[in-house]
């Protein structure tokens, strides 16, 4: 993936650049708003970072300059503001996810990854599958093999998050903001626990376990086969 | 002529102050009052100034003319004895007239021009010569026994000729209206003077009583700024205008004592809350900087740095939010939502852990509206289950949790109950503090904010948060206003 990353802060982009380098993409970096400006209209990138406050040009303002233009690149607002509103404010403007500062770097790297998702074909899928679980999002039919698993509608949304970015590391606050649309944190784990019934209906009696734990990042349903 | 003196008063009451008083005497004449007072002391002191001079000039003209007619009459009483009797008459009669003390002044002259009879010494030149039907205001000396150099006298005269070339000069004194006009002059000195000085004496002391409670509220506030959050305006008990700003100002300087004492309460509970990670994070640092040899114990030291990162986020997280949410000043979006489904989710969100934990989580909801806002309240409800199942595990017993909406009296209730130990009524108010944490609950995980965040947001919603007795257990109720 081309990702382009427009932040001032020289230390924190370097480190970005390098971790996004090791992790298999190819990294920009503007180090303010009117640089980022001209690489961004240059345009070719599949996710761009974008720090809301910027030397010379704002951040919200360079994504308005691209969404008015028909650029429809996905964009990650980076931001020390991170309240409700301040988030709605950065979703308005055309930013397309908003992750408050100080950040996981599995964090955003997940979002990056999740948004790139979002513009691939089969967005439009309506049955998901992972290995031999199948997942149909009309029927709401979920199976494992020929097995049948009943699933909670809060559970089903869950795995349809899940599979719909099989492959991918999937945040706690990705799933709560995505599947709960709650945007705080709640203090205790409860994710891990919802998690983990889950992954009792869908894994519990099989050999191979479809869904992981990604240490210190998250969650990631894939076919450990392939 | 006559405001000179008044001036003079004034600038040299002014001098006569002595040096150590000049401060406060400044002070006085700095104030509006005495400014707005000088003012209307000058405007008075005009209007009387003109009023006398209107009137002495009236008095004046009407004691002219009377002398002019007394002259004229007897101008022609005298020409009606010289038709009578001639020059001889005349002469007697003015002799006669002229040697009794009063007002009247006569002179006679022969056709050479030298007095024959009459009572004045000394007139200038020509006065006689220039007869006429007018009377005219000439100075003269009066011829008297004694010789008085001073006794040059001003006289209202008209002077007529007699057939035979004899000159007759009759006259009246004036005198005795220029005593007048002095007399009304001196009283009108007196007048402004003691106006004046009345003037000056009043507003002193009205000012200096104004100045004292003003000078109070200043060095108050002077104190205050100064760091002394002690000092409070005194009351008179009067109710006037300064009785009731100071008691608006000492409202305002209690508020600021509450607002000082709580910021000093959060900074040296952020200093120690805040500060203990810290250090630990120090620490773990070090740890894993150190040259053990062992990259597992490396590695486990630094993943505890990113939990106590993750930790002190979290902490300064909810610190942003209260401020936020107190400072009140973004006013948050408040719609109607059913209660029904904030607390459902919730409740789903938490009912997993809850079972692993072994708490009964139930709901008792009835389909509410209320005005609210759905991330915030939400937020406020996770807390509250939170803490229930943190703290509101009874010592024996199956741990039981509540969650209810029920309706009463024009409020909506939104109440979170558990049959633990509760919270002493004495804590009640301190927990929703920040950082306030209490003794049984200090070593587990927590920062001491949750509490003070359902508080912040509850008041946010105009929503009184009241924490009460289960029995047993901690109830903690919002009252919603209904949508």
């Amino acid at each position: 993936m081309r990702i382009l990353i427009i932040e001032d802060d020289r230390e924190a982009a370097a480190y970005l650049v390098k971790a996004l380098r090791e992790a298999g993409h190819v990294a920009d970096h503007a180090a303010d708003g009117d640089s980022g400006w001209n690489f961004a209209e240059d345009g070719g990138y599949d996710v761009m970072v974008v720090d809301r406050m910027l030397p010379r040009r704002d951040g919200l303002s360079i994504i308005e300059g691209l969404r008015t233009k028909g650029d429809q690149t996905p964009v990650l607002i980076l931001s020390a503001l991170g309240q409700v509103d301040d988030r709605v404010t950065g979703l308005r403007a055309g930013g397309d996810d908003y992750l408050p500062k100080p950040y996981a770097f599995s964090e955003l790297l997940a979002r990056i990854e999740a948004l790139a998702r979002r513009r691939r074909p089969g967005e439009a899928e309506t049955v998901y599958r992972v290995g031999e679980l199948t997942l149909d999002r009309l029927s709401h039919e979920v199976k494992r093999g020929a097995e049948e698993i009943q699933l909670q509608p809060r559970e089903f949304r869950l795995l349809e998050y899940l599979m719909k970015h099989a492959g991918q590391v999937v945040t706690r606050t990705m799933l709560l903001e995505n599947v709960w649309d709650y945007h705080f944190d709640p203090q205790t784990n409860v994710i891990d626990v919802h998690m983990s019934r889950l992954r009792a209906k869908i894994d519990k009696g099989h050999d191979r376990s479809l869904l992981s734990t990604v240490r210190g990042a998250g969650y990631m349903i894939r076919d450990q086969a392939k | 002529m006559i405001v000179m003196p008044a001036a003079r008063e004034a600038s040299a009451k002014k001098a006569r102050q002595p040096p150590g008083q000049m401060s406060a005497v400044g002070r006085v004449f700095r104030t509006t009052a005495v400014k707005l007072s000088l003012v209307y002391l000058a405007v008075f002191s005009l209007v009387t100034i003109a009023l006398v001079t209107y009137l002495l000039s009236s008095i004046n003209a009407i004691l002219t003319s009377e002398l002019s007619d007394a002259v004229n009459a007897e101008v022609r009483e005298l020409l009606n004895q010289y038709e009578i009797g001639g020059v001889l008459r005349v002469v007697t009669l003015v002799d006669s007239r002229s040697r009794q003390p009063g007002a009247g002044l006569y002179l006679i002259t022969d056709p050479s021009g030298n007095p024959l009879v009459g009572n004045i010494s000394d007139l200038p030149e020509g006065v006689v010569d220039r007869a006429g039907t007018s009377v005219r205001a000439v100075p003269y000396r009066r011829l008297s026994h004694e010789t008085d150099a001073n006794s040059h006298h001003v006289a209202l005269v008209r002077v007529f000729t007699l057939d035979n070339g004899f000159k007759v000069l009759v006259g009246r004194d004036v005198g005795e209206r220029e005593k007048f006009s002095g007399l009304i002059g001196e009283a009108l000195r007196a007048v402004l003077v003691v106006t004046v000085l009345l003037g000056l004496v009043t507003w002193w002391f009205v000012s200096r009583s104004v100045l004292k409670r003003i000078d109070q509220v200043t060095h108050t506030a002077n104190r205050i700024v100064a760091g002394d959050l002690s000092g409070r305006l005194s009351l008179t008990g009067s109710n006037d205008e300064f009785d009731r700003l100071a008691v608006g100002l000492n409202h305002m300087f209690d508020r600021l004592t509450d607002l000082m004492r709580g910021l000093k309460e959060v900074s040296d509970n952020i200093a120690h809350d805040l500060k203990t990670p810290l250090t630990r994070l120090r620490n773990r640092a070090e740890e894993a900087l150190a040259d053990t040899g062992d990259p597992e114990r490396a590695e486990s030291a630094l993943e505890g740095v990113i939990e106590d990162c993750d930790s002190l986020i979290r902490t300064f997280d909810a610190l942003l939010t209260i401020a936020r949410v107190e400072s009140g000043n973004q006013t948050i979006a408040l719609s109607p939502v059913d209660l029904s489904d904030i607390v459902g989710e919730v409740s789903e969100l938490y009912e997993p852990l809850a079972d692993e934990e072994g708490v009964e989580l139930t709901t008792s909801v009835a389909g509410e509206k209320a005005l609210a806002n759905r991330e915030l309240l939400s937020q406020a409800l996770a807390n509250l289950l939170d803490n229930a199942l943190k703290y509101g595990r009874p010592a024996e017993g199956p741990a039981r949790i509540t969650l209810s909406v029920t309706r009463e009296a024009g409020a909506v209730l939104l109440a979170v109950a558990d049959n633990g130990p509760g919270i002493p009524e004495t804590d009640r108010g301190r927990v929703l503090e920040r950082f306030v944490r209490l003794e049984r609950s200090r070593n587990s995980p927590g920062s001491g904010l949750g509490l003070s965040l359902v508080a912040a947001i509850a008041r946010q919603h105009g929503a009184p948060l009241v924490l009460s007795d289960a029995s047993p257990g901690l109830k903690a109720i919002i009252s919603l206003q209904p949508a």
